[in-house]
């Protein structure tokens, strides 16, 4: 029995095993790499796509998938330094609103895929280029600067030794992990992903779940975006740009299945922190940009493949079982 | 018949699947030239012999003759290169290709790389035109009628020079005029010299075109008539006459108060239906494949739309527009498809049991996982599932362990209401048992049972009344002293003119 449990274990974090074995590679290779101020970069670093992971887990366990992540925070932090700079308004009220705003462009953009029957994939890209589109025209191409120096408390401030976004990433988490598997909200976020007609005829509205998860990401987007300004010190078109590629390879590799259904936080958070520590630790190695991309590239494939196999494993042999018996009632 | 030699001989052809033997020690022989009719009830293993036919099963023994060529297995491709097409009920056509594409689909019309469209309409055409009919070939095939579909599929044979053509219910989606040029171009198709096997479960049709019929009953071939030598009262005798193998459990009978009506209920091709169900009754809706028992189990279930009609719970107006209000109605559904409609097959045994109730079992939208436990480990007691516990994925568990989860699922949210089709599908006889000794627990519990079989012998064993359903109309009400399976073969199979004689 205990060693069955810690095969099981052995075999649901085996994306531990490979971080160690990373990080014992880049301590080798770069003394800076096992320190605590390495350490929480790189936590400073994962906790604005861990946040915007987390939103994208909600989408894919529903059964979607949400591309538009990465133009969400870029626009949030637009909105907010044209609420701060240009028309000089609170900056607390304006993140409050901003992240609202987030919240609504989720809930359209969920009625918009799930009611119109789009694939997620295609219809969030759209949506992605019609934001990130928006948040240039916003603020005419050029970053905003000059915002009021308290605002950017929660991308620059500091708990005790803690940076602030990493306090924020750890509550996310606390609150999403909650939300998955204690709430009825939860189950049926699961559940729709899992097998939508099965779900459905269990009572549960699918559609309506499934706009909640885009909601849901959209909000956790508009935080990370908020956090992206504070970081940055201005509210910038090109914030999130190209992040939703990287948060999707970081929460595949940390076991959310494509598939939808399947997903845990913590994992999913592993993902997100292996895929910093790669960028950092090779970062130090002085392993070159482009080759940088290459190797996150495959990786993602890796995983991809990893998720399909897994998924796959499983439906090949129900099927089997099925095609066994259809005949003799089909007949 | 003028070319009597034999085209097709099966000798001996034997058949298993786990739990089932599909076809025991079969021999038929088809002649060249002729229409033979194929009949049987469900389950009979007509479509495991057509599938041996085609190369789409491999037999566990026996012999297959065609031609003068034996053979113990076909493969498609073999088959197809011997001369051998089907026409099946779902369409095989890609619906954005033109017709000359899909009749000459995976075939090569000339030499070279480069394709010769204009040839290809030109040699479609004159398929078409063996059939007496004219289509145009560049049309897309997604613009045509289902019964031009049909015809496309029949040319897509004859363009891989097939010589021996299975139909298999080819009538079924057709409008009456539409099944009158079917029959002219089978009869052109015989003129040619194609040897036809027709499968329809319409006995009017099988006097019209065939000329020998062969009768099928669990797996074995009962008899081969020509066509003149027998009457329908007799071809249906030969479908039924089955001895009652399976025992089936005991049970006090008591009914309460109506707990389901259901008043001129039309929608997806089915109705108007009418029936009342009271407490502790189990009513069986009996039917042919296609006769739209599952249709209408889905309408009442808010699972399928339903165009007009009403359903009342304990003698009040139920408003059920999705599978959600009829939840809250009391209504459950046990579906056809277990494994992909009933069950979520990679969440584990308790998530599926509480997945109905999940919203009553919280409080502040926090699940009670006290509670919640306890309601699982209670199915999973009465129903006596086994599984090493709760949290064993369901996907895992055995048929008959699978269909106890879904039955658990609607027990926990206290369903007086439950729909079951095809409950003992795809589960081993062992199991079958139990499934029925808890059905008629649940009956004199005082729940209200909705059964859907293809099985006679369940229908017959179970249900105290039952609904004849034929191609989507109702055909009538049997009581129990009056089941007969001569009687209910003659309404589920439309056959309504020959019941006078029988009264």
């Amino acid at each position: 029995m205990k060693s069955f449990r810690i095969r099981n274990f052995v075999k649901e974090y085996s994306i531990l095993f490979v971080l160690l074995l990373l990080a014992a590679v880049f301590t080798i290779g770069n003394s800076k790499f096992l320190t605590f101020s390495n350490f929480i970069t790189i936590m400073r670093q994962s906790a604005i796509m861990g946040i915007c992971g987390i939103g994208i887990m909600f989408c894919m366990i529903a059964g979607g998938i949400n591309l538009a992540v990465g133009s969400i925070l870029s626009i949030v932090t637009v909105l907010v330094a044209v609420w701060t700079v240009n028309w000089g308004q609170n900056w607390v009220v304006g993140m409050i609103l901003a992240v609202i705003v987030s919240g609504i462009i989720g809930a359209i953009q969920g009625f918009i895929i799930v009611k119109g029957r789009i694939n997620p994939m295609i219809g969030s890209l759209a949506i992605q280029m019609i934001l990130s589109g928006t948040a240039y025209i916003i603020c005419g191409g050029l970053p905003i600067f000059g915002i009021p120096q308290e605002s950017k408390v929660l991308g620059q401030g500091f708990i005790w030794k803690i940076p602030v976004p990493v306090v924020i990433l750890v509550i996310v988490a606390a609150a999403a992990a909650f939300l998955f598997s204690k709430t009825y909200m939860g189950r049926k976020i699961f559940a729709a992903g899992s097998n939508d007609e099965a779900a459905r005829l269990a009572g549960i509205n699918t559609t309506r779940v499934r706009i909640i998860s885009y909601t849901i990401c959209a909000i956790l987007c508009g935080i990370a975006g908020i956090i992206q300004y504070g970081r940055l010190g201005s509210g910038q078109p090109g914030a999130g740009s190209e992040i939703e590629m990287n948060v999707l390879a970081a929460v595949v590799i940390g076991g959310v299945s494509m598939a939808g259904g399947e997903g845990k936080v913590f994992k999913a958070f592993l993902g997100v922190f292996l895929i910093n520590m790669l960028i950092n630790g090779m970062t130090l190695l002085n392993i070159n940009d482009y080759v940088q991309r290459v190797v996150r590239g495959f990786i993602f494939l890796g995983a991809v493949l990893l998720d399909s196999y897994q998924h796959n494993k499983g439906v090949v042999t129900v099927k089997s079982v099925e095609t066994d018996k259809g005949d003799d009632s089909s007949v | 018949m003028n070319n009597a030699d034999t085209i097709l001989k099966l000798s001996n052809i034997k058949k298993s699947f786990p739990g089932v033997r599909a076809l025991k020690n079969v021999s038929l022989d088809v002649k060249r030239g002729e229409v033979h009719a194929l009949i049987g009830e469900n389950g009979a293993g007509k479509s495991t012999l057509i599938k041996i036919i085609t190369g789409a099963y491999v037999p566990d023994s026996g012999i297959i003759t065609f031609e003068e060529q034996e053979y113990t297995s076909l493969t498609p491709h073999l088959a197809i290169s011997l001369g051998i097409g089907a026409v099946y009920q779902e369409f095989t056509l890609a619906p954005t290709l033109s017709v000359a594409e899909n009749i000459f689909l995976g075939q090569k019309v000339n030499e070279g790389i480069v394709r010769d469209y204009k040839l290809m309409c030109k040699k479609a055409g004159e398929i078409i035109g063996r059939l007496g009919v004219t289509i145009n070939p560049r049309q897309l095939v997604r613009n045509l009628s289902v019964a031009y579909k049909q015809l496309i599929e029949i040319c897509k044979c004859l363009a891989q020079n097939s010589k021996f053509l299975i139909m298999d219910e080819p009538t079924a989606p057709l409008t009456d005029e539409e099944v009158d040029q079917l029959f002219k171009i089978i009869e052109e198709l015989k003129a040619q010299g194609i040897t036809i096997i027709y499968i329809s479960h319409r006995l009017d049709e099988i006097f019209r075109v065939s000329d020998r019929v062969t009768v099928m009953r669990d797996g074995e071939i009962i008899t081969t008539k020509n066509i003149d030598e027998v009457d329908k009262p007799q071809l249906i005798k030969y479908m039924v006459g089955r001895e009652l193998s399976e025992r089936f459990p005991e049970r006090k009978e008591s009914y309460g108060d109506i707990a389901l009506e259901v008043k001129d209920l039309v929608g997806g091709g089915v109705g108007p239906v009418s029936f009342k169900l009271k407490k502790g009754e189990i009513l069986g809706i009996s039917g042919l494949v296609g006769a739209g028992r599952t249709e209408l189990a889905e309408m009442i279930f808010g699972a399928a739309r339903k165009d007009s009609g009403e359903i009342y719970v304990d003698g009040q107006r139920a408003d059920i527009r999705s599978p959600h209000d009829a939840i809250r109605h009391g209504i459950g559904l046990v579906c056809e498809d277990r494994k992909s409609k009933g069950l979520l097959l990679r969440k584990s045994v308790g998530f599926n049991i509480s997945l109905p109730i999940i919203e009553l079992l919280s409080r502040l939208t926090v699940v009670d996982s006290g509670t919640e436990k306890e309601v699982i480990n209670k199915q999973i007691n009465n129903l006596d599932i086994k599984t090493p516990s709760a949290y064993q994925l369901t996907g895992n568990l055995s048929g008959g362990n699978q269909q106890k989860v879904v039955l658990g699922k609607w027990l926990a949210n206290d369903s007086d209401i439950l729909i079951l089709d095809e409950p003992t599908r795809g589960i081993d006889v062992g199991s079958k048992h139990e499934i029925y000794k808890l059905i008629n627990g649940l009956a004199e519990e005082g729940k209200a049972i909705i059964v859907i079989s293809s099985e006679m012998e369940e229908m017959l064993g179970l249900t105290d009344r039952m609904i004849i359903l034929y191609e989507g109309s109702y055909m009538t009400t049997l009581e129990k002293e009056d089941y007969s399976q001569e009687l209910i073969l003659q309404y589920a199979s439309g056959e309504t003119s020959l019941i006078k004689g029988y009264n």
